[in-house]
């Protein structure tokens, strides 16, 4: 067991070493956690903001006014009047606008009958942006209504009003709907991904390539030893990336986080070695770097990107998508990040999820020590 | 310690540890490589026993098994059939106790190049578990043997050539094993730190009384071990002392002066051009050494050698000595009689070895080449053209001079050699003279152009074989002509036509459908020199192409290198084997990016002390010029 000790640390102290030496592993390590967490925070936002607008008044009233008041306050748009509908459809056509907003030269006749309609025209070719306008819009158009209603001593269920209930919706959990909110735990699931998987897909192949393993196999060293000697030094690299995304979260992005800190740390130290040995087994099979970064891509980080529910829902896609999603890792880690970020302590949902990357951990473990035999046949 | 073991199958195993009896012992050990559908052969039934406490070397052509058979040693290759006991004990059992009692250089020793010579040292020396004190008092031994203690905080990826095989033996020797392996440990050295290499090796023996076995493709390193085995084709051809070797060519060796006019490499070529009545012939000093086939040779040199009945070339008796035999000419001799005996009984070779065409050394084939005409009065006065003018060459990194002020220049149809110890210029000399890489200030003029600015057009008169393959590995042999042919802007017929050729010209015919990353190392430096020759450029330039390689396929080598002179071809070679400037028509030795030494093989002897051999005329130059700088420097 000293000599396990002996020969683990001293393996270790060459991995740090080397670690330390070669400026690479230290950018995959730390400074590109920092580059994708500024880069996905300030730059990727899938909430819409600022929406350039066209309004068309056909009758200018003190009603309408009122009522499309709310759009010059709002954050979510940038109204600006157009004279006439070809005006403004000319606005859309050159995406100066991404939608028209237009009321009919009757609305105020129409409005005291219940029967008022505003028109809203989309830009639809980013489907996700306009689903997202006419809902904004819609949401903003009712609140004012309402208030409006209830102003004139109208109630909406007096028979003479719109005639139909309102509904008022709450988002729990990440109240202003702020995407970074969510997307923040999505990409450090991402990080962690990448830094793991990526950084030791490269190491093990590196020492078959360089042909350092068979000088170290004539030797008392053991598998065990060099694997863990492998996992060791990247998952403290990993840890500190993970550290590093969660001052960014907290800090920069304000993004709460709900659920305890310690069941945070296990759950991403267990994913990092599951990571971790997802980039041995890989590096172990194919003995080439150049291979295994290019497998460690396609089935560690491109996944975890697109299928792990980082952007979508999985419960909303493809019936096969939905179970390539499920057989990721990622997808694990990914509902217990968000869970413990914006939901607080699921104990259901985490025990499942810790199971289930358990089991990872120990296959691809597993895989790793198989393929890494202290032979050349 | 156990004095008695049993093995997996319940037998006892002879199995004292001590160091009187067998470190190695195989019976009918044998291991065939099985992948996809064909299965290759490494070793066929091998049986061998190693005493303890002996040096023996492992020798044989390319492809003979010797690091399968290494590797098996180590438990790192299972063996297929039979048994192979190591230390006593069955590596197919306890390969793990095998592994940490013994110690094993590969022939690539994987150096961590980001850590430094004593961080490299101390990895192996806290693996092995070697206490502090120890530690101390072996590192201090190893670092003064090894000249490194003035580098120990050099990282390993800045040591040159030389200086890394000898941390790697360093990190090895990190304790005293129960039986040290060593493959190729000289590979790419130059001599100087081959010498010193053998200088550690040697003595860490004497002191510790070490059990070695070493594979080696330098002749006098085998002369050094107490046994030899000489393996072909995965089987032993013949084993014993250096001494009993020697006595297979005991009066068959000879050596004539070369008569005046005529270039050693000429000679030579007319007598290897002979196979019934010479086994072997090599310049070596101002004469041509040469061994007789025992039928022939033991009532003295034939008569069809003295008075030939065609050509006018012919051996005088009075011009030829006996010359005590070394290893080499028994090897030789050895494997050109297996070579014989092959060829008359043919099938049995192929129930031998069921998949010959991938285990055959690439030596074995004749040399499919002219036979030797002397050269015309005319052709020698064409030969005074330059065709590579070099004058006041200089290359500097940074503030590292690699080339200092170099001027030669390469007449047409030469054979010039660039000699030098690791790091001394050759490679940067030899990038410049290619275009790869521009001069930092000098006169450089290759076919009367600048290889660095001219048009596409004139580098299609240079041919570069690259000491590492550097073709494409996943096409076939005929795929890569076609490329490269393409590349050179060779026509679809001509390049067919020319492709036959060089099949044939390269021994290449009936495998044009191999692939070549698959193909043994002998074959794939053959097809780098036919795709170089593909556009029958004027000058050829070869880094270090018989590194690594035996002698028999160095002479089959260097015979097609005869040829290719002859046809007007200018040749440019670098070479690790001393010997080899010896067909050189002349030469140039570098170190630390000066001149030492430029002339004929004979100026350069001269010049170092008259000495009988290349290799210590070499050393003598390189060492005396070292010295005066380093009496310089204190001067200063």
């Amino acid at each position: 067991m000293n000599g396990f000790l002996r020969r683990l640390g001293a393996l270790t102290v060459k991995e740090l070493r080397q670690i330390s030496r070669d400026p690479s592993s230290i950018m995959i390590g730390l400074v590109l956690p920092i580059i994708l967490i500024l880069i996905f925070g300030y730059g990727l936002s899938l909430d819409v903001k600022n929406v350039p607008m066209a309004v068309v008044m056909e009758h200018d009233t003190p009603l309408v006014r009122d009522l499309l008041s709310g759009l010059n306050g709002s954050a979510y748009f940038s109204p600006r009047h157009a004279s006439s509908m070809h005006e403004a459809e000319e606005l859309l056509r050159k995406r100066e606008v991404d939608a028209i907003l237009r009321t009919g030269s009757d609305f105020d006749s129409r409005f005291m009958k219940g029967d008022a309609k505003v028109q809203l025209i989309l830009h639809g070719v980013d489907s996700t942006t306009a689903t997202l306008i006419g809902q904004y819009t819609s949401a903003l158009l009712s609140l004012r209504v309402q208030t409006n209603l209830d102003r004139q001593g109208l109630s909406a269920d007096s028979g003479k009003g719109t005639g139909s209930a309102v509904v008022q919706s709450r988002m729990w959990f990440n109240e202003a709907a702020d995407s970074t909110w969510y997307l923040v735990p999505g990409l450090i699931v991402i990080i962690m991904t990448l830094v793991g998987a990526f950084l030791t897909a490269l190491i093990m192949a590196r020492e078959w390539e360089r042909g350092t393993l068979e000088a170290l196999f004539v030797s008392p060293v053991g598998r065990t030893e060099i694997l863990l000697s492998k996992i060791i030094p990247y998952f403290l690299l990993g840890m500190a990336g993970l550290l590093l995304c969660l001052a960014a979260a907290r800090w920069l992005f304000a993004v709460p986080l709900r659920g305890s800190l310690t069941i945070f740390l296990l759950s991403s130290s267990l994913y990092l070695v599951v990571s971790l040995g997802m980039g041995l087994a890989i590096s172990s099979v194919t003995r080439s770097q150049f291979l295994s970064c290019q497998i460690a891509l396609v089935v560690s980080f491109l996944p975890a990107v697109i299928l792990s529910g980082f952007l979508f829902d999985l419960r909303s896609v493809p019936l096969a998508a939905r179970i390539v999603g499920n057989i990721l890792p990622a997808t694990y880690y990914m509902e217990m990040l968000k869970t413990l970020f914006l939901a607080g302590n699921n104990p259901v949902i985490l025990l499942r999820d810790a199971a289930a990357l358990l089991v990872y951990a120990v296959l691809f473990m597993g895989v790793a020590i198989r393929f890494t035999r202290k032979n050349l046949d | 310690m156990t004095t008695e073991r049993t093995n997996a199958a319940g037998q006892p195993v002879h199995s004292l540890t001590d160091r009187t009896s067998l470190v190695v012992s195989a019976h009918d050990a044998g291991k065939i490589f099985r992948e996809k559908k064909t299965s290759v052969t490494a070793l066929c039934s091998l049986s061998l026993d190693v005493p303890a406490g002996s040096m023996t070397a492992f020798v044989g052509p390319d492809g003979a098994g010797k690091t399968t058979f290494l590797r098996m040693i180590c438990g790192l290759l299972a063996p297929t059939s039979g048994t192979l006991l190591v230390l006593g004990l069955n590596v197919a059992d306890h390969a793990a106790e095998i592994q940490s009692r013994i110690s094993y250089m590969p022939q690539r020793f994987g150096l961590y190049e980001d850590l430094s010579v004593m961080e490299n040292m101390n990895l192996y020396a806290d693996l092995h578990g070697i206490p502090g004190p120890a530690r101390k008092e072996r590192f201090a031994r190893l670092l003064d043997m090894t000249d490194l203690a003035r580098f120990t905080a050099r990282p390993a990826g800045k040591l040159s050539g030389g200086m890394k095989q000898k941390l790697a033996l360093a990190c090895t020797l990190v304790r005293s094993p129960e039986l040290l392996l060593l493959d190729e440990p000289s590979v790419g050295v130059d001599p100087l730190s081959r010498r010193e290499l053998w200088a550690i090796i040697t003595k860490m023996v004497q002191e510790e009384h070490l059990s070695v076995i070493v594979s080696t493709a330098y002749m006098d390193e085998a002369e050094r071990c107490d046994n030899v085995v000489v393996m072909h084709e995965g089987s032993i051809l013949a084993q014993g002392s250096p001494e009993e070797l020697r006595k297979l060519t005991q009066g068959l060796c000879h050596a004539t002066s070369v008569p005046v006019g005529m270039k050693a490499r000429h000679l030579q070529a007319w007598l290897l051009d002979q196979p019934s009545l010479i086994m072997d012939a090599v310049p070596e000093g101002s004469h041509v050494r040469f061994v007789l086939p025992p039928e022939h040779g033991r009532n003295g040199i034939p008569q069809e050698l003295i008075s030939p009945c065609s050509g006018n070339i012919h051996l005088k008796v009075e011009d030829c000595t006996g010359v005590t035999p070394r290893l080499e000419d028994s090897f030789m001799f050895l494997l050109r009689h297996r070579q014989a005996s092959a060829e008359s009984s043919g099938a049995e070779e192929k129930i031998l070895s069921p998949s010959q065409d991938t285990t055959i050394p690439d030596a074995l084939p004749d040399v499919k080449t002219a036979p030797f005409s002397p050269r015309t009065e005319d052709g020698q006065q064409n030969s005074k053209e330059a065709v590579i003018e070099v004058r006041d060459l200089v290359r500097k990194f940074g503030s590292f001079t690699a080339v200092a002020s170099t001027s030669f220049s390469v007449y047409r149809g030469e054979v010039f050699g660039l000699l030098g110890p690791n790091g001394a210029g050759k490679t940067t000399t030899f990038r410049m003279l290619c275009g790869l890489l521009p001069a930092t200030s000098g006169y450089l003029r290759v076919a009367g152009e600048n290889l660095r600015t001219a048009a596409a057009q004139a580098r299609t008169r240079v041919g570069y074989v690259s000491q590492k393959f550097s073709l494409y590995g996943n096409l076939s042999v005929l795929e890569n002509l076609h490329f490269f042919g393409g590349v050179y802007g060779i026509g679809p017929f001509a390049l067919r036509r020319r492709i036959r050729e060089v099949l044939e010209e390269f021994d290449l015919t009936g495998h044009e459908h191999d692939i070549s990353g698959a193909m043994p190392g002998g074959f794939k430096q053959r097809l780098s020199m036919a795709v170089g020759m593909l556009h029958k450029p004027e000058i050829l330039f070869l880094d270090e192409p018989t590194s690594g390689i035996d002698p028999l396929a160095r002479r089959v080598f260097w015979r097609r290198i005869t040829t290719l002179s002859d046809e007007g071809t200018t040749i440019i070679i670098t070479t690790h084997f001393m010997e080899e400037a010896e067909y050189c028509d002349r030469m140039l030795i570098q170190d630390a990016g000066q001149v030492l030494a430029l002339g004929t093989p004979d100026d350069v002897r001269r010049q170092g002390g008259s000495a009988p051999t290349m290799e210590e005329a070499f050393i003598h130059i390189v060492e005396s010029s070292r010295a005066a700088r380093a009496a310089a420097k204190e001067g200063a």
